[in-house]
């Protein structure tokens, strides 16, 4: 087994930190970047930063934390929401993020995925898809933060973003998102059986047992944490420690000297 | 670290990130495209994303080439990062054969091809036989050869950094790979090293404390070592 990342994902409205249930009724948690510091400090694998508005106005807040972010946190750092064109990529880029992710302007041009997998290399392109069950072993692809159908099944989106160039997948449950039950680990492992990219597996964790559950069954390669981490249901040491007893490789981070 | 770092802009993906790591640990960092700034660095470092033949084709385009193989030969410390590193070997095989620096005999070839990479460790490849690619994680630096006197000098074998690639360099030289690791039951160049050059295929400045203390300390354990290598 290779080791699974263990990425924080902040979801963010304005100049802050919310968390939501299944994207909505969100609620403001506090200031990002003090929750992104305390994350690094405590041996986070990655963070995310989604732009739950994707206004202009919430954008120009995201760059700005995005930029402290990266002159102070040395790990990889993505950012999704509201981007559009390859234009809003570059900026994110030259903010300071490794990476972006990019849901609704994929499905309405799904080109934008091979541009920026050629432009910026496809490291640089996370395909961000929420997925909403629609029957047993089917699910449909959502956009606008969970608001909007688009019809298409997920696990054919995810096959099509992967051949154009996507290097990697993060798939949230609009289902499981906020509620602290658990992975939708047949969605993850549908997902993952179908394509050869990495998948980061998003939505859900109450409790380490469910990254158990999605990394061995569902074959997920990441973890993204919200709610566990932000309400602070379980810091992030033991959640590695208690991972690591169940026998999920995951890094043991060097402590500050 | 004191003293200047010249970080080569040839506008390939962001820099702010390598330059602000160097930042973090005292350097003096200096980001440029200009050929005598170049030439004259004290330390070099050639950062790269993207695809190998679009990296040489964007220094090619700033007449750049020349410039780097000759900071190269003159013994100060040179450090590539990423696709950086890989473009220091002759040929690279990502969408076609491509012309690389040369300064590292040997080829950049596709993780897809698992017999490329011989696994002689304990991982267990996953049943289904699928490699998951790009490579993107945290993987444990091993020792291929010694550390002492290299960039790995303070660094302990185990350490986890960041990598993300789907292609990797292979010298012809054995010896000259200085670190690697296990993924998925393949064997995979992590650094390699030759006299003042060094090449590292991860991240150091996304690998948290560890590749901070890479970057602190490269560039005088090369030079109080007595070039530290081998061949």
């Amino acid at each position: 087994m290779n080791p699974v990342r263990l990425i924080a994902r902040l979801d963010i409205k304005g100049e802050n930190l919310i968390k939501g249930i299944q994207l909505e009724g969100l609620r403001v948690i506090g200031n990002p970047q003090e929750y992104a510091t305390g994350y690094y400090n405590d041996g986070i694998d990655e963070l995310i930063f989604m732009d739950t508005v994707a206004s202009l106005y919430g954008r120009n807040n995201l760059a700005r934390i995005v930029e402290y972010t990266s002159e102070n946190i040395f790990v990889p750092l993505t950012v999704g929401g509201g981007i559009r064109s390859l234009a809003d990529v570059e900026e994110m880029l030259r903010a300071g993020a490794d990476k972006v992710a990019i849901n609704t302007a994929a499905i309405n041009n799904p080109k934008l995925i091979s541009e920026v997998a050629k432009t910026f290399g496809a490291q640089c392109m996370v395909l961000s898809i929420e997925a909403k069950a629609r029957g047993k072993g089917e699910w449909e692809v959502y956009t606008d933060n969970g608001r909007e159908r688009s019809g298409k099944s997920v696990v054919q989106w995810a096959k099509q973003v992967a051949e154009m160039g996507a290097g990697e997948i993060l798939l949230t449950s609009v289902d499981c998102e906020g509620t602290r039950r658990g992975f939708d680990v047949a969605l993850v492992k549908a997902v993952t059986d179908a394509v050869s990219v990495p998948v980061i597996a998003s939505g859900g964790m109450g409790k380490v047992q469910h990254l158990v559950e999605v990394v061995q069954q569902g074959k997920a390669s990441a973890v993204a944490m919200a709610d566990i981490l932000h309400y602070r249901r379980a810091a992030l040491p033991d959640i590695r420690t208690e991972a690591d007893k169940a026998g999920i490789k995951i890094r043991m981070p060097e402590r500050e000297n | 670290m004191a003293g200047k770092v010249t970080i080569v802009d040839y506008g390939v993906g962001n820099l702010r990130s390598v330059a602000r790591a160097f930042e973090y640990v005292g350097a003096d960092v200096e980001v440029t495209s200009d050929a005598q700034k170049i030439i004259q660095a004290e330390r070099l470092v050639l950062p790269g994303v993207g695809a190998f033949g679009h990296c040489m084709q964007e220094l090619q385009k700033r007449q750049l080439i020349e410039a780097i193989l000759q900071f190269a030969e003159s013994g100060r410390p040179f450090l590539g990062i990423c696709v950086g590193m890989q473009i220091m070997l002759s040929i690279g095989e990502e969408f076609g054969e491509h012309k690389g620096l040369g300064l590292i005999a040997g080829r950049v070839q596709n993780l897809s091809l698992r017999k490329n990479w011989i696994a002689t460790s304990s991982t267990t490849p996953r049943n289904d036989d699928k490699i998951i690619l790009p490579v993107i994680g945290w993987m444990n630096l091993k020792k291929t050869r010694d550390w002492q006197g290299t960039i790995f000098n303070n660094i302990t074998e185990g350490s986890s950094v960041y990598f993300v690639h789907s292609f990797a360099a292979k010298p012809d030289d054995v010896t000259l790979q200085l670190a690697h690791y296990e993924y998925d039951g393949m064997n995979i160049t992590a650094a390699v090293s030759k006299n003042n050059l060094t090449g590292l295929q991860f991240h150091p400045e996304k690998s948290g404390l560890v590749g901070i203390n890479m970057l602190k300390g490269w560039g005088f354990g090369i030079r109080d070592s007595g070039l530290g290598i081998r061949d």
